[in-house]
């Protein structure tokens, strides 16, 4: 167990891993074996299963033969064959392309966009067929069966074209399923019930963490159900929300607020599109607070979606604006990187300092700090 | 015969089976399989043991090395030349690891081993025209005045099959004429015309089996009518009726039937190319006697989906017909503003994809074209392009008046001297298998059948509102129910601001 957790120091901690989260749909029973994974052997271990439990279900994308540049696809060409798990041509509305025309076969069609960055040229594969096929038909025909795979986010070095978040633009579309797991557990259990769910997803993989992030990951087959979120650190102040590797950095925020004995509520929202409004309107009808925060620049980020609708459904239980800590309005830049990131050292938004309340004054003077 | 090997796995053709002699005479063939042969070191391990395969395929030819192109004519001269493009027996270059089997060959010495496989090199700087001198010639078994021409290559038609061609051909015409009339009147929205590929339509769709997938572009309703859609159901769709398979959500025109094996239109050009590789793809792994045939318009093939669609058919091997229908016109753009090579199917080539061009406005042709690229696509597990050449005769659409772009005199030159239907007529009743009498009971009882169809289509009650909610996911979501909730509460309250019989 020690030596575990030295092992675990060095890495980035797991939102949720160290503390007694609510787990409330895994199940870790303890004759079930479970395996210290990162991220991207998780991801691994998901396509494993989903290729072994269903026949009609292919891999594919750039370089994901050999394993794939993040190594999600290592081991599946030799075990399932090459006509199942193959390398495309260097054409994303292509691979799109040919994933619905699978998945409206009845197969599952996994495909891999090598970086979200490249996900452009398929967004009209993805926006005016994959997320309208059903619905234009008259449900006669579907792709449910296509998984969009992207690893998306910043890595630290990435630049314009290797750190994007794009999330943004997928939310207003609907039809998709938007997903984004913030850990190796989640990772497998979500991308699991992406792949089973009988609509489109398209699956944001937090690069970050694909070798950063380690957990104890079940081995058994299981999945994590899709739009709920999940409150992974209870609290009574304020709440946060976010998903993917930014919930690494939150929590971190929120371990920084409790010394200020300030209570935070952490949320993972997990499915973008539809996402769960129902858990954080509980949670900040609780708290009065809100604070989003995502790499994605603000304006337009989805953080203005969850902004809109808390407002509309908790207006008099809030007792400051809603706070959004974002990237800048700025293509992600690279020797700037540290300056543009939502880090957990960044001031919130002004409207929290808003607040003219007396008996908040030091909640909000003291969380502003430590944000 | 040709094979499929693709990289890592190991060739299993069998040289025994001949090939077609369609194939054989054609040249260009060889360079196809000139240029998958010199693609994979596999291929030619294997090959080296199925020596029985290069005596049907090359003809030795020991002279002196010369140039790979001199022009850009496919002249046999330069397939059969073993100092080209292709060579499957090994060569020892000096200094390079032996990477194939050493061969005694005097013109080892004259090729470049590279990741795609050995090329000959020339010492003469030559650029391959942008042209050929000649264009790529159109297919054709009838002549303009219905009498097949003599020596053509066609699969012959059966008197039944004719006749329901031409049935089917009439029907597409008087089905055009009625919709047409009937936007016109205010009674759908929109409507779009295929007057002028009556050819393409039916007799495509008769060389096809029902189990083939049809992913079309939009003027192709003629391959619906003839798999048994019904004037009724055309009619639902453009009325967006309570009967529409489609549940009113899209234009008229956007038909699809799953029961008919043909998917539903979307409107954006070009998508259904790289889809159409999926379906094929997965027609293949499924191991059907099927393919997936796609439609595309002369615009189309500048989308890049067109070469999306193409390149992964190839390179996934998928049993998928791509047809294009170069009708000369992408809404008022011509086809000299579209591209600038000899058409479409010079294009094939580029993709390692057969291709044929045929006279799309000759019934006859067009099917013997369309039944041996299916035969073809499904026995070779390969893609095969046609491109049909026509035109189009109506309006780009009843949104549209062509007038604007194109002379009077070319519209009425095509629909009267180049109509595919009259053409296609004279043959049949020539034959002896159609009268007047046939044509006028049928075109009057087709136009009687519309009228009631459109009649009862348009006093069919309208889809329920509920319907505007469903299909978004598999199960309504719960923003989907919120949004469903409120808007019955608005439409009760306010009736009088949304239109009426759309049942609550």
């Amino acid at each position: 167990m020690a030596s575990l957790l030295g092992r675990f120091c060095r890495k980035l901690v797991v939102p949720g891993s160290a503390h007694g989260s609510r787990m409330t749909s895994t199940t870790a029973c303890g004759s079930e074996t479970v395996k210290s994974l990162n991220l991207y052997s998780a991801i691994n271990q998901a396509l494993h299963i989903a290729l072994e439990t269903d026949p009609r279900s292919y891999v594919f994308g750039e370089d994901v033969g050999f394993g794939g540049v993040f190594r999600c696809t290592t081991g599946l060409a030799e075990r399932f064959g090459k006509n199942r798990v193959f390398n495309t041509p260097l054409c994303e509305q292509g691979i799109v392309g040919f994933g619905i025309g699978l998945a409206a076969m009845g197969n599952r069609a996994v495909v891999e966009i090598q970086f979200a960055d490249y996900i452009y040229p398929a967004f009209d594969q993805i926006v005016n067929e994959a997320a309208k096929f059903r619905y234009r038909s008259g449900n006669q025909f579907n792709c449910g069966g296509l998984t969009i795979r992207a690893p998306y986010g910043a890595v630290g070095h990435g630049g314009h074209y290797h750190s994007q978040s794009p999330e943004a633009f997928f939310c207003h579309v609907p039809g998709i399923k938007v997903v984004i797991p913030r850990s190796p557990r989640e990772a497998k259990g979500l991308l699991l019930s992406s792949i089973r769910d009988p609509n489109p997803v398209v699956f944001f993989e937090p690069k970050w963490l694909y070798r950063q992030a380690v957990e104890e990951v079940p081995e058994h087959d299981y999945m994590i159900p899709l739009s709920q979120a999940e409150v992974i650190r209870e609290g009574s102040d304020i709440t946060l929300v976010g998903w993917g590797a930014q919930l690494t950095v939150m929590e971190q925020a929120c371990l920084d607020a409790e010394k200020e004995g300030i209570s935070c509520e952490l949320i993972d929202l997990k499915t973008l599109l539809p996402w769960d409004k129902e858990t954080v309107e509980a949670s900040v009808k609780k708290t009065g607070r809100l604070l989003i925060s995502h790499e994605a620049p603000i304006t337009g980020g989805f953080g203005a979606e969850i902004s809109a609708t808390i407002l509309e459904r908790c207006f008099l239980k809030l007792e400051a604006p809603v706070s959004r800590v974002c990237g800048l309005d700025t293509p992600f830049p690279l020797v700037f990187e540290p300056f543009y990131m939502p880090t957990k050292n960044k001031a919130s938004s002004s409207s929290s300092l808003s607040s003219p309340s007396k008996n908040t004054h030091f909640l909000i003077h003291g969380f502003s700090r430590l944000l | 015969m040709t094979c499929q090997v693709r990289q890592g796995t190991t060739c299993t053709c069998r040289p025994s089976n001949p090939l077609p002699t369609n194939i054989v005479k054609d040249t260009t063939s060889f360079l196809h399989m000139a240029m998958w042969f010199a693609r994979s070191r596999n291929l030619v391990s294997s090959l080296r043991q199925n020596l029985g395969l290069s005596a049907i395929l090359i003809k030795r030819n020991h002279s002196s090395p010369r140039p790979v192109f001199t022009n850009y004519e496919l002249s046999s001269k330069v397939f059969l030349d073993p100092s080209t493009s292709f060579r499957h027996e090994s060569t020892a270059v000096e200094s390079q690891p032996d990477l194939v089997q050493q061969s005694d060959h005097e013109d080892d010495a004259q090729e470049l081993d590279f990741p795609g496989g050995k090329v000959g090199y020339t010492s003469e700087m030559k650029f391959i025209p942008e042209s050929s001198s000649r264009r790529i010639p159109c297919y054709r078994v009838l002549n303009e005045h219905g009498k097949i021409i003599s020596d053509s290559d066609f699969i012959p038609v059966s008197e039944k099959l004719a006749v329901r061609m031409y049935e089917q051909m009439a029907t597409l015409q008087v089905m055009d004429h009625i919709f047409y009339e009937a936007q016109r009147q205010g009674r759908i929205s929109f409507y779009l015309t295929s007057v002028g590929e009556e050819a393409i339509n039916i007799a495509s769709a008769a060389a096809l089996s029902p189990e083939d997938v049809v992913l079309p572009q939009y003027r192709e309703p003629g391959v619906l009518l003839w798999r048994g859609f019904t004037l009724e159901e055309f009619a639902n769709q453009c009325f967006g009726n309570k009967a529409d398979y489609g549940k009113g959500r899209q234009m008229p025109i956007h038909y699809g039937s799953n029961q008919h094996n043909y998917f539903t239109v979307s409107s954006p050009i070009a998508t259904q190319l790289p889809q159409a590789a999926g379906v094929g793809y997965a027609l293949k792994m499924e191991k059907k006697n099927a393919c997936a045939v796609t439609f595309i318009g002369d615009g189309g093939t500048s989308e890049g989906d067109f070469h999306a669609g193409l390149n992964f058919a190839a390179v996934m091997e998928a049993p998928v017909v791509f047809i294009c229908r170069n009708n000369g016109w992408a809404i008022s753009t011509h086809i000299s503003e579209q591209f600038r090579s000899d058409g479409i199917v010079v294009k094939g080539q580029a993709y390692g994809i057969r291709s044929i061009r045929v006279d799309g406005n000759d019934a006859l042709a067009v099917y013997s074209a369309v039944r041996s690229a299916r035969e073809m696509a499904v026995t070779e597990q390969r893609p095969v392009l046609i491109e049909a050449m026509t035109y189009r005769v109506g309006h780009h659409s009843t949104s549209d008046d062509s007038t604007k772009y194109r002379e009077a005199d070319e519209i009425q030159y095509w629909k009267m001297s180049r109509n595919p239907v009259n053409r296609f007529k004279k043959w049949v009743q020539d034959n002896g298998w159609w009268s007047e009498e046939d044509e006028s009971k049928l075109r009057s009882s087709t136009r009687k059948q519309l009228l009631q169809a459109i009649q009862a289509a348009e006093k069919w009650e309208k889809q329920p509102l509920t319907e505007l909610f469903n299909d978004v996911y598999d199960v309504k979501t719960k923003n989907l129910e919120e949004q469903e909730v409120g808007l019955k509460a608005l439409v009760e309250k306010q009736p009088q601001d949304y239109p009426t019989g759309f049942h609550i």
